[in-house]
């Protein structure tokens, strides 16, 4: 077969411009791709951003540009935060196969408890914190024992927990709400960082945090790319490579900039941000991610390269049970309370989420990222019909079409795959 | 000349290759014409042009079936005139009766259109006769056997009044003794006047059966030769698939055999949910630099012996004695196994050996992972460097390793299987059926890739139901019967006629 660069062409590989006549296999080895091949050859991926975009613009017109105004968007923060929090363990536990139906109750539970602990008996904001995520932690384990070691269909176990613990919540809270939250406790949802160093009409810290982070987003994608040129790996043009991080950058202050005139930056936005990132990085460049797609797809060959499944399972589902609970303390937070009926079907956003992002029902695909701005689609739709003020019924039907035709998307997608074999 | 079919200039093209070109097909009334090519040379494409699986118009050509122009816009078109094609990966469900499974979408209709089981089971039983299936038509078919569930796919054929059968690769899957009275059955068939066309890369079955084959080379077809003139042989129909004359089948090796890598003793496995032992008491050793060879027919314990020793992948209550090296071993669980140095590939790359939907970089990383990371965190790049260089060396046709393994071909997917368990440097290698399903070319490639093993001091276990294939490869085989040991030749005192009365000793002495 023709192909691959010889060690000695590494300075020419910088340059990124392979000549024009050698064998497609080399180009695609050390060449450069354009914007078009990005996009085709990721249209699973691109198409969700795409439709993200036209959705964004669609009701940014229909609102009269109320969508994008800076009250609204911290408003879309703090109101789905917890609905992705829940979407980056559900597209864990999708991308292995599995389903988790009892989030919802988890969430409840989680708030419950901490609401004891902190409007009843009166203890310190963090030890209800501290014990949500303990119960959080307690509940993943039982789910992930038996799913991983008695075998038992996560769908089952999980409709099973979906049950008792919206029971539990009911018992721990004797059937009543609780509320309200002592003061440090709402700021985990519902507070910002803001006027540390000053500014004028806006927030010059939260527009500090953004200019940090998109420095930082530079200088790892620039490291990503040496490390990619030295190992001859395809990259984009130069150009191109800035071009797309200042439109990132762009994009990323722009968004800071309304946050800033605004409130400032959200402290939910903050557990967001460090979550995405920190599972964005497990699922892709570890070893337990890599367990965790190759369960998905193909359970028999996974066992067979000796992945340890039982314990990979376990912990997706232990993983999945803390999530919950930090969903459930900042919907507790954002409450300022508790409800026997908090969280319910939270689980079927955050499926929802997962799916609309590119998961495969499958199993073996999915990104975090993709779970994001699927749950962001969702929450964008929904913000904007509340604006409009389209009926809750009609939400519901669209909202429900959309995710029906985001997977018929991919499906349709996957069989153009199949039929260009 | 009667011809039942002929497929004229066929010229079909997926975005960016053309996989058939002026491809030509004539096969007569009441023969059996066999299709040999390489794997990807565009058999199942031409088949599935033929079936309407690509309809009309997604290919340029015609063709004549009974001297009738035909179009075809799916399966259901096809089988409208009598066409009926059995895939390779049968296509019937386990849970449902023999006799359901004949006549599914096609049921036998009483009064009001409520199926008449009475009618369906008689005339199910009659149809099981004349395939020769000795088998009540209620019996679920997830407890036949595949040789028997073949059988019942041709009674599915038949029930539609099939002209044309088409087999693709029907005894891959087959013992010795089902792939014979398969054979014998198509024979029937053909005396009964049912033209049959049959893809096979068994190329000692393709000239014991049929009338003639059409030989396809990358997507075009370069010869038909009539088989009834007894001059062509074996070797003729392969220079046609390849191009060239392969020297031999089996590419030569020096034998050197070192020190004892594995050793195996009084080993037992029993049945994971039944009352029985599948691997009884089996003793054997391989040394380093040496290929041995497993020989025994279907049942015998082959697979289930190889993955019990394999971090007891199979079965309960192992006992007996393993060592690697001369040092005792006892992994409890795959990971360990791999640790203790043994490879495990499987025979069915497809549901136990390649996460199909991923890359080849991430099946060549999937059992040594740890190698490639450090604190948990993979070096992609490393990664890829890895896969890159095994891409080049095993010569796995790919454009590049973010190639999706499910799209390659089998005998390039047998590679990146060869390239995942190289990757954990076993000591020694257990290669399960390591050819089944792939094409001479790649065979012979495969072949290399054993020796290039051994040569580097590796010791390498071979399970294979075909014994030319471990006669051509191995220096000593061990013959398996009902999970006994029943034998152990050096390949020198070896025949096909010793090894296969060896393989079914011990089965007389139980029965």
């Amino acid at each position: 077969m023709t192909r691959t660069v010889p060690p000695s062409s590494e300075p020419e590989a910088q340059s990124s411009t392979a000549p024009k006549d050698v064998a497609p296999a080399v180009a695609l080895h050390t060449g450069t791709s354009n914007v078009r091949t990005l996009l085709t050859s990721n249209l699973r991926q691109s198409g969700i951003y795409i439709a993200f975009v036209a959705i964004i613009a669609l009701f940014a017109v229909l609102t009269g540009g109320t969508l994008l105004a800076p009250g609204n968007i911290t408003n879309i923060v703090l109101q789905y935060s917890y609905i992705l929090i829940l979407a980056i363990g559900m597209v864990i536990v999708i991308i292995a196969g599995h389903i988790d139906l009892s989030v919802g109750s988890v969430v409840a539970l989680t708030g419950a408890v901490s609401a004891v602990l902190v409007i009843r008996q009166g203890m310190p904001w963090w030890v209800g914190v501290l014990a949500a995520l303990a119960t959080g932690l307690a509940i993943g384990a039982w789910h992930g024992f038996w799913v991983a070691y008695v075998g038992i269909p996560a769908f089952i176990v999980t409709l099973a927990g979906m049950l008792l613990f919206r029971g539990l919540t009911l018992q721990v809270l004797d059937n009543i709400s609780l509320s309200p939250f002592p003061q440090e406790y709402g700021r985990i949802a519902s507070g910002f960082l803001n006027g540390l160093i000053g500014g004028q009409g806006y927030d010059a810290f939260t527009l500090l945090v953004f200019g940090i982070a998109v420095a930082g987003y530079a200088v790892s994608q620039y490291r990503s790319r040496i490390a990619r040129i030295r190992y001859q790996q395809p990259v984009e043009s130069f150009p191109l490579f800035v071009a797309k991080i200042v439109l990132v950058g762009a994009v990323v202050m722009a968004f800071a900039w309304q946050l800033a005139t605004a409130r400032g930056l959200p402290i939910v936005l903050i557990i967001l941000a460090v979550l995405i990132i920190t599972y964005g990085i497990v699922t892709t460049r570890t070893v337990f991610g890599r367990q965790v797609y190759a369960i998905g797809g193909n359970l028999a060959a996974a066992t067979l390269s000796g992945v340890k499944v039982r314990a990979v399972n376990f912990w997706i589902f232990v993983n999945m049970g803390f999530l919950a609970a930090v969903a459930g303390v900042v919907f507790s937070s954002r409450s300022n309370g508790a409800q026997p009926s908090a969280g319910n079907m939270f689980e079927l956003d955050a499926i929802a989420a997962a799916f609309i992002g590119g998961a495969a029902v499958t199993g073996g695909v999915g990104t975090v990222v993709g779970a994001m701005v699927g749950g962001l689609i969702m929450a964008v739709m929904s913000n904007g019909m509340q604006l409009m003020g389209v009926d809750q019924s009609i939400q519901s039907v669209v909202k429900g079409l959309v995710l029906l035709l985001a997977v018929a998307f991919d499906v349709y997608n996957k069989r153009r795959a199949g039929a260009s074999r | 000349m009667d011809y039942i079919l002929e497929m004229r200039g066929i010229t079909k093209t997926f975005p960016g290759v053309k996989a058939l070109e002026d491809v030509n097909l004539a096969v007569r009334r009441g023969e059996i014409h066999a299709i040999c090519g390489e794997n990807g040379a565009g058999k199942s494409t031409l088949m599935k042009v033929l079936s309407g699986v690509y309809p009309t118009g997604s290919y340029e050509g015609e063709i004549v079936f009974d001297g009738q122009p035909v179009r075809f816009n799916g399966i259901r078109d096809s089988e409208h005139v009598g066409i009926v094609i059995i895939h390779q990966e049968l296509a019937l469900v386990p849970y449902l009766s023999i006799a359901e499974n004949i006549f599914l979408g096609n049921e036998r209709r009483g009064r009001f259109g409520v199926i008449d089981w009475n009618k369906a089971n008689a005339e199910a039983g009659e149809l099981l006769r004349s395939v020769g299936l000795d088998e009540n038509p209620v019996t679920p078919v997830g407890q036949l056997g595949v040789g028997k569930q073949q059988l019942v796919e041709i009674a599915k054929a038949l029930s539609k009044d099939v002209r044309l059968l088409i087999l693709d690769e029907p005894t891959a899957a087959l013992n010795d003794n089902d792939s014979a009275h398969l054979l014998d059955l198509l024979r029937r068939l053909r005396d009964r006047g049912i033209t049959c066309i049959m893809i096979s890369h068994k190329l000692n079955e393709i000239t014991a059966i049929a009338d003639n084959v059409t030989v396809i080379r990358d997507g075009k077809t370069v010869e038909t030769l009539s088989l009834h003139a007894g001059e062509v042989t074996q070797d003729r129909i392969i220079r046609g698939m390849v191009g060239r004359d392969l020297e031999s089948y089996y590419p030569e090796r020096e034998s050197h055999p070192g020190e004892e890598v594995l050793r195996v003793e009084d080993w037992t496995v029993w049945h994971p949910t039944q009352e029985r032992k599948i691997v009884d008491g089996a003793s054997f050793t391989v040394r380093a630099g040496e290929v041995v060879g497993i020989a025994g027919l279907m049942g015998a314990g082959r697979t289930e012996l190889a993955m019990s020793i394999f971090g007891r992948a199979y079965g309960r209550n192992i006992t007996g004695r393993m060592y690697v090296h001369g040092k005792e071993v006892r992994p409890r669980n795959v990971a360990e196994a791999i640790d203790a140095g043994i490879a495990y590939a499987t025979e069915d790359r497809k549901h136990y050996g390649l996460n199909l939907i991923e890359d080849i970089r991430r099946n060549v990383s999937a059992a040594a992972l740890e190698k490639l990371s450090s604190n948990g965190f993979v070096n992609g790049n490393e990664e890829i460097k890895v896969a890159e260089g095994y891409r080049r060396d095993m010569n796995i046709k790919a454009p590049s390793v973010a190639s999706v393994v499910g799209k390659l071909s089998g005998g390039n997917q047998q590679k990146v299987v060869l390239s995942k368990w190289l990757y954990t440097d076993p000591e020694v290698l257990i290669l399960d059926e390591p050819t089944r399903g792939i094409d001479v070319g790649a065979k012979y490639e495969i072949y290399t890739i054993i020796n290039r093993l051994v040569a580097a001091g590796k010791a390498v276990l071979v399970i294979s139901s075909e014994l030319p294939e471990l006669l051509g490869i191995c220096d000593r085989i061990y013959t398996l019967s009902a999970g006994r040991i029943t034998g152990e030749v050096p390949v020198g005192q070896a025949t096909q006629e010793n090894l296969m009365e060896l393989m079914t000793k011990e089965k007389e002495l139980a029965a």
